[in-house]
């Protein structure tokens, strides 16, 4: 037992220092050199105003704006959360019913279906995408508000569409803050 | 399931296993201390370290004094982090003026990350420094997961060896394991992870200004990349931010997901070939490897299917969840758009088959039997590919009683690789087996039947059973995923589910050397007509049924409570 402190505790010590140490400060190191945009968190920086990260999800309920996932951390980005709510909570029903009468005041005569993603929390609260059928079920709604024709509006979420990653990976999903900026002239 | 599910799920499991064989051969070498060609580079920081420590990498270790270093470092270690959680408010690297982390979560998360469990009973970036994430939970994501690589090399050592007490020197194991496969492989996927978008960085958080109310929204950062990268490969799972890999800064697109998902298996994947080349006959490994595909693959399909079906509830409201080329579809509560209902599923599974417990979505939203499969996974012992290390040796128990039953049938005293097994080998094995299952079940029942267990279930009905069904199967198997909606930092689960982690990890680790030792002390029994094969289709297929029967009469009365009665509720 005694025998084995020493070496213990040197160890530990050592692998602290290269796996605690020099670990993170290598990559730290490597990575603001070669990535320099992304370490920091992808901030997107117009005119020296800093609008969020291409990455973080904002608030959006204003009809002008397409509105992104609902979120269990109301978009706080330094204490992220999902719901947790089980499948048969009555709870999550009640307030799945609450986003859907929002959508629908906000755009009565919409006749398409509302996809899941647009009426369920996602699971860090902080998703940044919605889908490409959510982007398309709120275009009525966002031309009305800003006096714009659908097409241009649609254009636009075309523009802001990302397909899978190298064609295969993820599934195509829209940018909501960067199409908001868009909208606003702000891109 | 349309084409893209299955092309992604395909194209998971053939990059997975065109690996196994490359990377299974290098560790081997790793193990077997042969020439490898990272020598130039960290030979010299090897010999440095043991000869500062006063190791002699010659001598090798009985058993007994194997296990005794191994608990001895973790003890240390475990010691180690507890204190820089109570003292970080007053040591440097914590620009957001973190506090001391209470007694009770700092001594449930000191043993969850010596324990390779890394449960998280805390938010990470409302609870921990950088310096606390950095010294503490980075460096434990290494040597715990070096500790069950070095566990299975003795064991394997024992296994390969004959009519000798030595098998290893855990100093040797610990320090190669970290040196030569964790930190190199790690320090490359951290740096592919950050050209994704996942943060490394020392500065404090972000302030960025909202589109729409013009108000602050502040942006947790971190040097989060260089610590998802290890947590995935060495089988920890423990989140830089609380919601994990879900957070768009520790795991941004598709393609980062894809990795992340890739380390998760990658290393105990490869250690069954690993395994094969060490007893000579790679034949071994790839049976092993085909055993834990097959379960796998089975379970996969069912929580794919689950989750992809969607919910009635949404249905009964309207909502669209038909999956198509615009729309994920299925049950998206608690999912990421990015990665949609396969990438959820494939993770699930594969962070709970393995031993990482790391989430990219919210297990306690998924349905009742996409649930389950998580739950029943680590129920069975966390041996499908299972934690680095740990997951091989557990599997190599259920061989040893798999072989033992079959040799008990015809008659013959069992035999596996030349080895006779014997009735202490078999009391060891069942040991390992029954453990896990006593801690879930126990554990699960005390919860229950106390007002500080119940008191903080957040979903009701039988889905609040499942969350501590769930939270006890993870800490008893070492995995560390959650029904997160529990509310698991209090006195009551800090305590008793530190309880359970500390008896899984090293009250299985002990009777698996000790298995190691006796393998090693026994002849070798020349092969003969009479002897089991256990590379053949037969032997694959029995072994699965040797794990199936026991997960299932552990734990099927358990699931009827839980997630099996709620998907009656909600389909019946």
């Amino acid at each position: 037992m005694k025998e084995h402190l020493r070496p213990a505790i040197t160890l530990l010590a050592l692998l602290t220092i290269i796996t605690g140490v020099i670990y993170p400060l290598t990559a730290t190191g490597l990575a603001q050199v070669l990535f320099p945009h992304r370490v920091n968190g992808s901030l997107i920086v117009i005119d020296g105003k800093t609008y969020g990260s291409e990455f973080i999800g904002q608030q959006f309920d204003d009809p002008k704006y397409f509105w992104g996932r609902p979120s269990a951390a109301g978009y706080d980005a330094s204490a992220s959360s999902g719901s947790n709510f089980g499948p048969m909570n009555p709870s999550l029903e009640e307030v799945a019913q609450a986003r859907i009468d929002a959508l629908q005041a906000a755009d009565p005569n919409n006749p398409l279906p509302i996809p899941v993603d647009l009426v369920t929390a996602s699971a860090s609260g902080l998703d940044p995408h919605i889908s490409v059928a959510s982007a398309l079920y709120q275009v009525g709604r966002v031309a009305s508000a800003r006096g714009l024709s659908e097409a241009e509006v649609t254009s636009l979420v075309e523009k802001y569409t990302e397909g899978r990653q190298f064609g295969i990976f993820g599934e195509p999903r829209v940018n909501v803050l960067l199409l908001n900026l868009a909208l606003d002239g702000l891109q | 399931m349309n084409l893209y599910t299955w092309l992604q799920l395909i194209i998971y499991f053939g990059i997975l296993l065109l690996l196994v064989k490359p990377l299974g051969a290098y560790m081997a070498k790793v193990y077997q201390n042969e020439r490898l060609a990272l020598d130039p580079i960290l030979g010299p920081v090897e010999r440095f370290i043991y000869r500062l420590s006063g190791i002699d990498s010659r001598t090798e270790m009985t058993w007994k004094t194997y296990a005794v270093a191994m608990l001895v470092f973790n003890i240390i270690g475990l010691i180690f982090v507890y204190a820089l959680q109570r003292l970080q408010g007053f040591l440097l690297l914590n620009p957001q003026g973190l506090g001391a982390v209470p007694p009770d979560s700092a001594w449930n998360t000191a043993v969850s990350f010596a324990s390779n469990t890394n449960w998280q009973g805390y938010g990470g970036e409302t609870t921990m420094s950088y310096l606390t994430q950095m010294l503490g939970m980075a460096v434990q994501n290494f040597v715990s997961a070096a500790t069950g690589m070095a566990v299975l090399a003795a064991l394997i050592r024992g296994i390969t060896r004959h009519t000798t007490k030595e098998i290893g020197n855990f100093w040797v194991d610990m320090t190669r394991s970290v040196l030569y496969i964790l930190f190199p492989l790690s320090l490359v996927l951290a740096l592919v992870l950050v050209s994704q978008g996942v943060v490394q960085t020392l500065s404090e958080y972000k302030s960025v200004t909202s589109l729409q109310s013009g108000e602050t929204q502040l942006i947790a950062v971190g040097p989060a990349a260089s610590q998802v990268a290890i947590k995935q490969l060495g089988t920890n799972g423990g989140g830089f931010f609380n919601v994990n890999s879900s957070h768009p800064l520790e795991n941004p697109t598709p393609f980062s997901n894809f990795l992340e998902m890739l380390s998760i298996l990658l290393i105990p994947a490869a250690l069954c070939y690993t395994f094969g080349k060490m007893v000579g006959d790679t034949r071994q490994g790839w049976a092993l490897l085909t055993v834990m595909t097959i379960i796998f693959a089975a379970l996969l399909s069912v929580a794919v299917w689950s989750e992809q079906g969607g919910n009635p509830m949404f249905a009964k409201l309207g909502v669209d969840q038909m999956q198509s080329a615009m729309n994920p579809g299925g049950n998206m509560e608690g999912k990421e758009v990015r990665f949609g209902i396969v990438n959820s599923a494939l993770w699930a599974t594969a962070t709970t088959a393995a031993s990482n417990g790391s989430v990219n979505s919210m297990h306690d939203s998924f349905m009742p039997l996409g649930g389950l499969v998580p739950m029943w996974l680590m129920q069975l012992g966390e041996i499908i590919y299972g934690g680095v290390g740990s997951g091989l040796y557990g599997m190599l128990a259920f061989v040893i009683i798999a072989v033992f039953v079959s040799g008990l049938m015809v008659g013959r005293t069992p035999e596996y690789l030349g080895k006779k097994i014997e009735a202490y080998e078999m009391k060891m094995a069942s040991i390992v087996i029954l453990i896990p299952v006593m801690l879930v079940l126990i554990g699960t029942a005390v919860a229950l039947t106390t007002e500080a267990g119940r008191a903080t279930i957040h979903n009701p009905s039988a889905h609040g059973f499942s969350e501590v069904l769930y939270a006890f199967s993870s800490a008893g198997n070492n995995n560390g995923s959650a029904f997160a909606g529990l509310g698991a930092n209090t006195p009551f689960y800090n305590i008793a589910l530190g309880i359970a982690m500390l008896i899984a990890r090293y009250w299985l680790a002990i009777p698996v050397l000790a298995i190691a030792g006796s393998l090693a002390n026994k002849k070798k029994v020349p092969a003969s007509a009479g002897t089991l094969p256990t590379h053949t289709p037969l032997f694959i297929v029995w072994v699965i049924g040797v794990i199936i029967i026991v997960g299932a009469l552990s734990f099927l009365p358990a699931l009827a409570l839980g997630p099996i009665v709620e998907h009656l509720m909600i389909f019946g």
